[in-house]
């Protein structure tokens, strides 16, 4: 499906139906530039799988991981210039029970587990971005 | 004498200090050099790099020195980073059957602030401002402190490397930024400092607006305008940074992590208190300073002790 939301919360609101779908295990991959509304999207996903603190980038600190029902991690490879097995080893732990959502994924190489969803949001105008999700068909 | 170890994100750190503050040795093995070589992006995640340099850091930092015992950050940071300290402060002190006091790293740069010759006594309140993290919190003992409120979205040395990536500058972000800011204008451009209920902080708004001016100036007018876009964006961060401090109430104020050597900030909060700029980075004196106001784990029950990737 593609759409435009036209807020940061439309953009949430719309991960939050996406997180209906998913369970644990489950990986989303989340491009697009930068301001393009990523952390935004996961925001929205997080909160509806009932993660209740903030929700923030994890551009530095590469992984942040949150306790839910089903606990969340959200993943930042912006910094990583490409993953090789040993890396991976550090990425590992974040993937395992967790629905986790992959910010910069294009920098995973095939180091990262094949995606059950795959989000692409580019830039329309300040307030507007468009927001593609594709999913795996079983989902 | 405490042995401090660190490795939760980029730095390999390790070092001495005395029970009562004073830094012995203090070594840091730094990747920013690695940074900047790539433009602000890590060659190889943090700690297979840690893994090399843990040995001779710790070797350099504790030389022949008596320990009474080892600390180590614990949490938050990268699971695989943290563990790669956490194991070797084990070991050492399993060796030595020390015990071993686990830190949580935003308590560590809290307590940067108590090292000599500083040494702050609480109260006060502090803002911690990095790439990772930005929080500003109420401090009434050495032992802890309360959180008044964190970002909401990205950190505020975060907004400078990503500003500085979308002007084109070089890394570390937050250097470059500030010293093309110092040939502008803070007041040519208009950027939002977004408006977020309590003592919260938001920068993600304020990076998008800097995309957008970027993006709406014809390349040869862009090279003109730089060091103005880079001096308003600079002032849009400081002044967010600023109301949140003033809106405490505050008397004392202290500033660590990163972000504290950005010299606009400095300027707009001449009577805080702050830490050497070495302190203000990762560091691993800071985790011994903490750890002199936490508890210890006794020998030996700390082999099952874990890095945890949250706060």
């Amino acid at each position: 499906m593609q759409t435009v939301t036209s807020s940061p919360e439309a953009t949430e609101a719309l991960a939050a139906g996406l997180a209906e779908h998913l369970s644990a295990g489950d990986v989303v991959a989340v491009s697009g530039e930068l301001g393009a509304g990523k952390t935004t999207f996961v925001r929205g996903a997080a909160r509806a799988l009932g993660v209740t603190g903030p929700v923030s980038s994890p551009t530095f600190t590469i992984g942040h991981r949150y306790e839910a029902p089903v606990p969340v991690a959200h993943l930042d490879l912006y910094r990583i210039a490409g993953l090789d097995p040993e890396e991976w080893g550090d990425l590992e732990p974040y993937f395992d029970g967790t629905i986790a959502f992959v910010e910069w994924p294009e920098h995973g190489g095939d180091w990262l587990p094949a995606a059950r969803a795959v989000v692409t949001l580019k830039h329309v105008d300040e307030s507007h971005r468009s927001v593609r999700i594709d999913c795996d068909p079983g989902l | 004498m405490i042995l401090g170890i660190e490795t939760s994100c980029d730095e390999t750190a390790a070092a001495l200090v005395t029970a009562d503050g004073e830094i012995v040795t203090t070594v840091v093995a730094s990747q920013d050099e690695l940074h900047a070589r790539f433009g602000g992006v890590v060659p190889e995640v943090a700690s297979r790099r840690h893994l090399e340099l843990i040995v001779p850091v710790i070797e350099e930092a504790l030389g022949e020195a008596e320990i009474d015992a080892v600390a180590v950050t614990s949490h938050p940071g990268l699971i695989g980073a943290l563990l790669v300290g956490v194991s070797a402060a084990k070991a050492l002190a399993w060796a030595r059957r020390l015990p071993l006091v686990p830190v949580n790293h935003l308590h560590g740069h809290v307590a940067s602030l108590y090292l000599r010759p500083l040494d702050l006594e609480p109260p006060f309140t502090c803002l911690l401002a990095s790439g990772g993290h930005t929080m500003l919190v109420d401090v009434q003992e050495r032992g802890g402190f309360r959180v008044l409120g964190t970002t909401l979205d990205d950190a505020a040395g975060e907004a400078f490397d990503k500003g500085a990536r979308l002007l084109g500058l070089g890394y570390p972000g937050g250097k470059e930024i500030d010293a093309l800011a110092k040939q502008g204008d803070p007041a040519a451009y208009d950027f939002p400092v977004a408006r977020v209920p309590g003592l919260d902080f938001s920068f993600s708004g304020l990076k998008t607006a800097l995309l957008y001016k970027v993006r709406d100036l014809p390349a040869a007018e862009l090279e003109a305008r730089k060091a103005d876009l880079a001096a308003s964006y600079q002032h849009a961060i400081v002044r967010a940074l600023v109301e949140r401090i003033e809106a405490t109430g505050a008397e004392r104020v202290a500033v660590v992590g990163g972000v504290a050597a950005n010299s606009e900030l400095r300027a707009a909060l001449p009577g805080a208190a702050l830490a050497p700029l070495p302190l203000c980075t990762d560091n691993a004196a800071m985790i011994a300073s903490a750890a002199r106001y936490a508890e210890p784990v006794p020998y030996p029950d700390y082999l099952s002790l874990d890095a945890r990737p949250t706060a």
